[in-house]
């Protein structure tokens, strides 16, 4: 993509980057008056599956917008596999490789999940427009499609929801919704995702599901960030944790750590007060 | 040295202030070339204070009708684009009262109903003017307000009620097609003809108390009736439990209605106030231009829209600061361009707010 | 097949939404019931919907001649009537479904469309005016026609993209707005004293302002490039022309008669191959993304799609489309004044999309041709039958048929009913919009989802349909 840019990182931050592929350092981000993310800094180890934690209003959601380029932080910059991401927009972060899903799932509810798991590729021909009107160019694209559709149904049947393929997304019950949406992230060719929340209105058998996929996943490569508020799903799952408190990162460490760090039992203790 | 700092600090600007800055900027400069035009003799003082005067008569229409839109828009969310149709309704209600009270004697009843749709008889016969009819034109402008809130309501009862949930979307598409049915039930029954339907203007000379050499006593007229009506809008506001919800509704609808504001009550009220003066603001606008057309109305809309976009959408003041501004633009642009374009100016300063300055001039709905 | 149902179970696990099966696609097999909507569901998607479009067509004007022959209108008044309402349908549908682009494809909600098809038009104008008009004329550039037709396109597209650009990321009312202010922008700007007449590089160039300006009389233009050498009558026919006329002079129908249905048809053809493109564009790629842009561009965004380039390079297609229509639906009039653009243009053009529901190209043209031929040609049609069978009073005002209905005599009011079916028709168009908006916010022919990709995606199915399912199982199994 952009091995010239990588090799101007000196060797040192080289490794840091292959270790490390996502760094946030000191991000802030004020909304009118309110400071919602206030200097945090952190970075995810590659292969790993990394939790984001805190209580509610700690700036979590914020700092994960920031870091998909919806929002723009005010100070502060994200590096992402040794480049720059600040301020890039949401299509051009994930062009980089970093690829989201979303708290209250973002299907594309009048499309069926065919059409949503096909939008995913990126690069395709198709997708100028004078490529899919023009006579023998179309033609291209009709293989291209063609070949889509059979890595399509490899990941429909691997996340077991072919049988759903003609549905209206829309129709889809909510866990199918996450499963979707984290299928159609992979079809995206991530470096790293970042799930908002991925177990939020998943009943526990699907729950189990899209963990052992998450887990498959990391096995091949795959780095994960999750915010989750289910302290259960992130002490079993995660290597590393993070926990985010009135907007700057508070503590990090194995959920062992986290768990027996007073501060951390003090902030969700007095977020609940 | 100097010039760089500016250029660091232009550029740490965000595109609203930016925007912002160049809006006054363009002020101050055309303050400053009316007063450089009154001192080299190039505009006449009393251009000037012609201008101004109707600019302020202007205004106070536009921003009596804009009350209404904007409250619409902020407590039902959604665009009305059938509001230029309640200013419409207002003068028909409103001088069909005027006439079929001011024309007792005069002319037939068929005539008076439906304002001389025949066209047999005329507003000098039936000598309607403040001073010769002074019932007719104060009932037609109660009437007016009433008939507004009447028709409005039913409309809501009829369609907006039955898409309380939908999106603004869906609401704007369904108030094109309320705009279009309110408009030609109103040709159905009083025709396509423009007419004139009150006399001119008696006036008063009194150069000793106004800069004017004389008042044009309709105006007065309808200058002391928008003021009444945004005083006691007000202290309505301000100083009433209804007032109060209405405020609370516009702030935030969800916020509003966890903490048990009783929503349907608060869009009748929105209703009867926004339709009450939308209806005499058409009422006054034909009392000034003395014609009336089934498009009064809806020619309007979009300099309504102008205003309320303007003072910023569910603020009230903001709505009624807005409407002055345009009427006063207006009128003032003609210093510099030609009649036919200074509503090209207002709807380009409408479109370059909505989009740099989305939330009006004066900043949120924190204001009402 | 048989392992179907035990993957369905299995993979969502889900009591509460069950599996909303897609039995539907399924049924469409040839082994279903012959019942007639199973058969037209089992057709291919461009089968059924050219059938659907013939049909739609078909059926207007069945009602309208029939109606017409039935009362004693005679066939040169049906014809005329025909031909106007099948002009008119192809200018509309070739702007519906511009407009079907921008708002039912891709959720641009656009209410400024006659400012567009004024651009458009006035190009065209400028561009192919004479130079020198004499005294009362305005002055063009006095450029050929097809110049004149590209250049409008592509003023109306520029126009959109300086629309489009700043107003990328407003909310979709606050767009409607600044659209409808823009298009409004246009129509004083074209009217305005000023562009009346102006200098351009020392060349004089104008507007008309109120008064409007020459515009090529395209029914007769186009037809003459079809059936003259070089385009004009006085080279003599052409080969195609000199065989048609044959036919037709045996048939005895007059030429100008024949040049005007050539118009006509030449319009139905254009609207063919604007659909025929925007098909194309909605079945592919490139449509997905305008889909997904319409449902969530956050999420669209998120998946790496640049949605703004894609929103204005579909904005300024359809507005270089709109411009089109603007041209082509001038060019029977021989001048155009800004009045031909009113905003309630854009609501008309909104009103055929709606009853065919926005989001398919389908509904767009048969939207276009039922608004027409049915809503807006056909009130004042009637009262043309009306009042050549029926000789009903005329009272001036409602008021003088509601008295004359008070004496028991209900023919006045009646007849002022029919004298007010023009401005009935709008009436009508409100309720129409009303009613849709309420109960069928989808249009008249239901919701309609056309696909978005260049394959059929109905027909599709998986490569490995029944033995892997277990497998794979087992695979995901083995890895815990």
């Amino acid at each position: 993509m952009s091995e010239a840019e990588r090799s101007d990182v000196s060797g040192s931050e080289l490794d840091a980057v292959s270790d490390h592929p996502l760094s946030v350092s000191n991000v802030e981000k004020r909304f009118g008056g309110v400071v919602a993310v206030d200097g945090a800094s952190f970075s995810v180890e590659r292969g790993t599956i990394t939790g984001l934690i805190g209580p509610n209003g700690a700036g979590k959601s914020t700092t994960f917008n920031l870091i998909t380029g919806v929002y723009t932080p005010d100070s502060g910059n994200i590096v992402f596999e040794g480049e720059e991401i600040t301020g890039l927009g949401p299509n051009g972060v994930a062009n980089r490789g970093l690829v989201r899903t979303f708290q209250i799932a973002r299907e594309l509810s009048e499309m069926t999940v065919l059409e949503n798991m096909l939008l995913a590729f990126k690069g395709q021909l198709g997708e100028s427009l004078w490529r899919s009107v023009t006579p023998i160019a179309r033609r291209e694209v009709v293989a291209e499609e063609r070949e889509l559709l059979e890595r399509v149904w490899e990941i429909l049947e691997l996340f077991e929801i072919d049988h759903l393929a003609h549905e209206r997304a829309g129709a889809l019950s909510g866990g199918q919704r996450k499963l979707l949406e984290l299928s159609r992230a992979l079809l995206t060719d991530p470096e790293m995702l970042l799930l908002d929340e991925p177990m939020a209105g998943v009943n526990p058998s699907l729950e189990k599901k899209l963990l052992e996929r998450i887990h498959e996943l990391r096995e091949e490569g795959y780095t994960f960030l999750l915010v989750e508020h289910d302290m259960d799903v992130i002490m079993d799952n995660c290597e590393h944790v993070i926990v985010m408190h009135q907007g700057r990162v508070l503590s990090e460490g194995t959920p062992a750590e986290i768990q027996a760090d007073e501060r951390v039992i003090e902030a969700y203790l007095g977020g609940e007060v | 040295m100097e010039i760089e700092a500016v250029r660091g600090r232009v550029s740490g600007l965000s595109w609203e202030q930016r925007f912002g800055l160049l809006l006054v900027a363009g002020v101050v400069v055309m303050i400053l070339d009316v007063i450089r035009r009154l001192a080299v003799g190039e505009l006449a003082f009393t251009t000037l204070s012609t201008f101004l005067w109707r600019g302020l008569v202007d205004g106070l229409l536009i921003g009596l009708a804009a009350v209404g839109l904007s409250m619409t828009y902020s407590i039902l969310r959604f665009a009305n684009f059938s509001h230029g149709d309640l200013v419409t309704t207002g003068a028909f209600t409103g001088w069909t009262t005027a006439w079929v009270i001011g024309g007792v004697g005069v002319t037939d009843i068929g005539t008076r109903l439906l304002i001389n749709a025949d066209g047999s008889s005329s507003a000098r016969e039936l000598d309607l003017q403040i001073f010769a009819e002074p019932l007719a034109i104060v009932g037609g402008l109660i009437v007016a307000a009433i008939g507004t809130i009447l028709i409005a309501l039913a409309i809501d009862r009829l369609v907006y009620r039955r898409m309380r949930t939908a999106g603004g979307i869906p609401l704007l598409i369904a108030s094109v097609g309320v705009a279009l049915a309110l408009r030609y039930v109103i040709v159905f029954f009083y025709g396509e003809r423009t007419r004139g339907v009150v006399r001119s203007s008696p006036r008063l000379e009194h150069p000793a108390i106004f800069w004017t050499e004389s008042i044009v006593v309709h105006q007065f007229v309808l200058v002391v009736s928008a003021v009444i009506l945004i005083v006691g809008l007000h202290l309505l506001l301000q100083y009433t439990k209804l007032g109060k919800a209405m405020r609370a509704m516009a702030d935030n609808r969800d916020l509003a209605l966890v903490t048990g504001i009783p929503t349907e009550r608060v869009i009748l009220a929105t209703w009867v106030i926004g339709a009450g003066l939308t209806g005499v603001a058409g009422y006054l606008i034909v009392l000034e231009q003395e014609t009336l057309n089934f498009n009064t109305g809806w020619f309007l809309l979009l300099l309504i829209f102008a205003a309320v976009i303007l003072g910023g959408i569910g603020s009230i003041y903001g709505a009624i600061t807005g409407g002055l501004i345009i009427g006063v633009a207006d009128n003032l642009m003609l210093v510099w361009i030609s009649g036919d374009l200074t509503r090209v100016a207002a709807f380009l300063l409408m479109i370059l707010i909505l989009i740099f300055r989305p939330q009006g001039l004066f900043g949120g709905v924190e204001t009402a | 097949m048989s392992d179907e149902p035990s993957d369905r179970d299995d993979a969502s696990g889900e009591p509460e939404d069950g599996s909303p099966t897609d039995g539907g696609v399924d049924s469409g097999d040839p082994s279903a019931d012959d019942s007639l909507t199973d058969r037209f569901a089992a057709l291919p998607r461009w089968q059924s919907d050219l059938l659907l479009i013939v049909a739609t067509v078909l059926g207007v004007y069945v009602f309208i001649a029939g109606l017409g022959l039935v009362t004693g209108l005679g066939f040169g008044g049906v014809t005329r009537t025909l031909r106007t309402v099948t002009f008119l349908a192809a200018a509309y549908a070739l702007v519906v479904l511009a407009l079907n682009l921008h708002w039912g494809y891709t959720g641009l909600f656009n209410i400024g469309v006659a400012g567009f098809m004024a651009v458009g038009a006035y190009t065209m104008a400028i561009a192919t005016a004479d130079i020198d008009p004499g005294a009362t004329g305005t002055p063009g550039l006095g450029l050929p026609v097809p110049v004149g037709i590209v250049l409008g396109m592509v003023a109306a597209g520029l126009v959109g993209l300086i629309v489009v650009l700043p107003a990328l990321r407003i909310r979709a009312d606050y767009f409607a707005i600044v659209t409808l202010a823009f298009a409004e922008v246009i129509r004083l700007l074209i009217t305005s004293g000023a562009l009346r007449e102006f200098e351009v590089l020392g060349r004089e160039l104008g507007t008309g302002g109120g008064a409007g300006i020459n515009f090529a009389r395209l029914d007769t233009v186009v037809p003459s490039w079809i059936l003259y050498r070089g385009g004009t009558i006085e080279q003599g026919t052409n080969l195609f022309g000199r065989q048609l006329l044959t036919v037709t002079n045996a048939l005895g129908i007059e030429r100008t008669l024949v040049e005007n249905w050539l118009y006509t048809l030449t319009l139905v053809l254009l609207v063919a191959a604007v659909f025929w493109l925007l098909v194309r564009t909605g079945n592919s790629p490139f449509g997905r993304v305008l889909k997904a842009i319409r449902e969530d561009e956050l999420a669209t965004k998120s998946l790496g799609k640049n949605t703004d380039l894609v929103k204005i390079k579909v904005f300024v297609l359809g507005c270089a489309i709109m411009g089109l229509a603007g041209i082509v639906w001038q060019g029977r009039n021989g001048y155009v004044d800004p009045n031909a653009f009113l905003p309630i243009v854009t609501f008309y053009i909104f009103i055929a999309l709606i009853i065919g529901g926005s989001g398919s190209n389908t509904g767009s043209v048969i939207g276009a041709f039922v608004f027409i031929g049915l809503l807006f040609e056909g009130p004042p049609y009637v009262q043309r039958i009306v009042r050549q069978n029926v000789d009903l009073p005329r009272p001036d005002t409602v008021y003088d048929g509601v008295v004359a209905l008070g004496g028991l005599d209900p023919l006045p009011l009646l007849g002022y009913v029919v004298g007010q079916l023009p401005n009935i028709r709008f009436i009508l168009f409100g309720a129409i919009l009303i009613g849709l908006m309420i109960y069928r916010p989808d249009g008249l022919l239901g919701h309609r989802n056309e696909p978005a990709s260049p394959i059929d995606l109905r027909r599709e199915r998986p490569p490995t349909a029944g033995p892997s399912s277990s497998a794979r199982a087992d695979g995901g199994e083995s890895d815990e």
